[in-house]
């Protein structure tokens, strides 16, 4: 019976996206090549002063990324601190310092990493003029960077152009994230998300006791936190809390809603570069990386390994009856493969290798498919390395889609590869190599003993540096260094690769083509089962390499003792 | 698009500006908005509360104990999973156990809470959702299962017969959305509102 509704609900999943995610990556493609502009953004472009139909090279597209997200800091880290004086604040106090600093990083990273509890920390203002403003653009510049890259790879004529960051956000917000959301609110709302400002209400129950129901602008929050793979939740439980994410029928739309942007921007690319077998090679790789991770996930949480999951006759530890073990195994999987990190069951809680296999999901480099944007990206590299190292194989200049990948461009690649594991492996060391760093995590911060507890510290700095956002939460992670390594983990994760991936289409974009679309070139065909395969191999090897060391001596340790 | 290069500096009071414009968006105008929108649906909007003689007694879809001031079960009431919001089915502290699959303190705790049901409800096998926290802490259903589990013990506290408890039980399992989206439930608020009703 499990099997056979599980069945239908995947059914109902690939139909949603196919039925959804078709007309917007075409809607995607056309906002991020027209000339035409709204009025209204042409209100804001005036408004502001920018020029919407100059071009810009990568460095400039860069400083501009930078400058809004490095003010959007400075912003939310203000917000917080002014917490006691602003409205609808619940009479909350101030978020200190520390923690400060680190949400501030966390939701203008698009990793929502949470190392508070919403409720007893953030009052409505801070949610609202704070979060929900990043949630928006941390999105819309993840798309944004990679369009760039996109359209570099698109490019010909070796201009050097890579687009108009301000256009690029501008029209991510206005025609793709701000209507999809409001769209998405009004669903939550139907399926029982809250949307009000009553505060925490008491009332008293059957019993004659007293129960609190909290209030909140929860469903506005949700649709954007999933929408654009942000994943900080509202509440502390996340979309496991019954006002996040209230129904089976709210947990489907959830997963719809934090995978079609990912997985239309692999159509867009195609559409883009004019040729869509590449779209659809791109997709086929992700899907196949998505079905392989989520069949593990789901398999091992219904084996039901593990001492305490086995006393209880089933992984049902931090699950919610509504969504059983196959539909909380579905969302963490997604979750973390989307680099949303919003979680509907408490992952710590999960059995030792299903645990670890969300944590893999991340290691994979959040590209199957992705957060929003930087899934695109992040698969786009590892193709190219792909292309690089097949190129090696058979002896030719390698080349994708007719650029030609030469020193320079493998450099960035390399880089880009590198950047996320040397971030969690320097964190993760420097947790356990300073004397007094290590004496506090295991006092303070770990809460399961053994090597589950030195799980939770790795799946902290491995959803810091991919900007995922989830926790073995059963870590204090608001500490001094947890808060400021993992702040800085969150930073590098998000904003060295940013740049090697603007410079790389800034690159492509300098090197004059004059191939057909679509032609083969260099030996390498890029769109057919073969190169798929090899993407894939490349995903996985790269990982696996990387991790295997580190993962032996946690989750591997404890699910094979 | 035209082919005009843009090499001037970045002007941060432009893209403070900006910040600025979006943030009016993002909060006031876009959450106004929904908010506005919620008016339409104002029982979802305000937290499906469900109401028992003439009161409100909660959300139907926030989980609540039925327990005595020291905690224990009240055994004329069907009982929630075990909670880890605060001390239990605290609506203002959400959360999950976080204890690990081979945890020794869950163990012994999932043990223990199994000791506990066969004493109240009788021999026999316990579900997993009954010795569990759920991931919210605030989780209003259990499985239908545990629900026929309590079946007797509720009666007899309430002297009832057990075919009508059972009866009423076997009413309120709600299917998955669609028939098939997620597991089937028991709603406990929803169920002890119809019990107390039945007594009366």
């Amino acid at each position: 019976m499990d099997a056979l509704r599980f069945a239908l609900t995947l059914l109902t999943l690939v139909i949603a996206l196919v039925a959804i995610g078709w007309p917007l990556s075409t809607w995607m493609a056309r906002t991020y090549t027209t000339d035409r502009d709204w009025l209204v953004e042409r209100g804001v472009y005036r408004l502001l002063g920018v020029d919407a139909r100059a071009q810009q090279r990568w460095p400039n597209y860069l400083r501009g990324v930078l400058a809004i997200s490095v003010l959007g800091v400075l912003l939310l880290y203000g917000i917080q601190r002014l917490q006691a004086v602003l409205p609808l604040s619940l009479g909350l106090p101030a978020v200190p310092e520390g923690l400060a600093f680190n949400t501030a990083i966390s939701f203008v990273t698009n990793t929502n990493w949470q190392s508070y509890s919403p409720e007893l920390t953030l009052g409505y203002t801070a949610q609202l003029a704070g979060l929900a403003v990043q949630n928006f653009l941390s999105a819309a510049i993840g798309m944004a960077v990679a369009i760039t890259l996109v359209r570099g790879i698109a490019s010909r004529g070796g201009t050097g152009v890579i687009g108009n960051v301000w256009v690029d956000l501008v029209r991510t917000l206005s025609r793709i994230l701000v209507p999809g959301a409001l769209i998405a609110a009004v669903v939550l709302l139907a399926t029982g998300v809250i949307q009000n400002l009553s505060g925490f209400q008491t009332v008293q129950t059957l019993t004659g006791g007293t129960a609190t129901i909290p209030g909140g602008p929860v469903a506005s929050q949700e649709a954007i936190k999933l929408l654009g793979t942000n994943g900080g939740g509202f509440f502390n439980a996340n979309s496991a809390h019954p006002f996040e994410n209230p129904t089976g029928l709210s947990n489907l739309f959830e997963i719809v809603l934090m995978l079609v942007i990912p997985f239309a921007l692999a159509r867009t690319f195609g559409l883009m570069v004019g040729d869509r077998r590449q779209g659809r090679a791109v997709l086929a790789a992700m899907i196949t990386l998505y079905v392989l991770c989520t069949a593990a996930v789901t398999a091992l949480e219904v084996g039901g390994a593990g001492s305490a999951t086995v006393a209880a006759g089933g992984a049902m530890e931090g699950k919610e009856q509504r969504f059983g073990v196959l539909w909380s195994a579905l969302f963490g999987s997604t979750s973390t493969l989307t680099s949303t990190g919003a979680v509907n069951s408490m992952h710590d809680s999960y059995t030792p290798l299903g645990g670890m296999v969300t944590m893999l999901d991340m290691m994979l480099g959040e590209l199957a498919p992705g957060g929003v944007g930087s899934g695109l990206y992040g698969f786009l590299m590892i193709a190219i390395l792909a292309v690089f190292l097949a190129g090696l194989m058979i002896g030719r200049t390698p080349q994708y889609l007719g650029k030609k990948i030469a020193g320079r461009e493998i450099t960035f690649v390399s880089l880009y590869v590198l950047t996320t594991p040397t971030v969690i492996l320097a964190g993760l060391g420097l947790t356990f190599a300073i004397p007094g760093v290590t004496a506090d995590v295991a006092k303070t911060s770990i809460w399961n003993p053994g090597p589950h507890g030195f799980s939770e510290v790795l799946y902290a700095f491995t959803s810091a540096a991919n900007n995922n956002g989830s926790a073995f939460a059963g870590l204090t992670a608001n500490t001094p260094w947890l808060n400021a390594a993992l702040g800085a983990a969150m930073w590098l994760g998000r904003y060295l690769p940013i740049v090697f991936v603007l410079a790389l289409a800034g690159s492509f974009a300098s090197q004059d083509t004059h191939v057909e679309a679509g032609a083969d070139t260099g030996g390498l065909v890029t769109h057919r089962p073969q190169f798929v395969a090899l993407a894939v191999g490349t995903v996985l090897v790269v990982a696996a390499l990387t991790y295997l060391p580190v993962l032996a001596l946690g989750p591997l340790a404890e699910g094979l003792a | 698009m035209s082919s005009v290069i843009s090499r001037g500096p970045v002007r941060t009071w432009s893209v403070a500006l900006g910040l600025l414009v979006l943030t009016t968006v993002a909060t006031i105008v876009f959450t106004a908005v929904v908010t506005l929108i919620g008016l339409v649906l104002p029982a979802q909007a305000n937290g499906s509360l469900v109401t028992s003689g003439g009161r409100v007694v909660g959300s139907a879809l926030i989980g609540q104990s039925f327990t005595d001031a020291k905690g224990d079960a009240l055994p004329q009431w069907f009982q929630s999973r075990p909670s880890a919001a605060g001390d239990g089915y605290d609506g203002g502290a959400s959360s999950g156990s976080n204890l690990g699959p081979d945890n020794p303190d869950l163990v012994k705790a999932i043990d223990e809470r199994k000791a506990a049901i066969v004493r109240q409800d009788g021999p026999g096998a316990v579900p997993a959702d009954a010795v569990t926290a759920s991931g919210s802490g605030l989780d209003p259903h259990v499985s239908e299962a545990y629900a026929l589990r309590q079946v007797d013990r509720v009666a007899q506290a309430r002297g009832l017969s057990a075919a009508r408890v059972r009866a009423l039980v076997e009413q309120h399992v709600q299917a998955p959305d669609l028939g098939f989206l997620g597991e089937p439930t028991v709603n406990v608020l929803q169920l002890n509102i119809a019990l107390a009703a039945l007594a009366r």
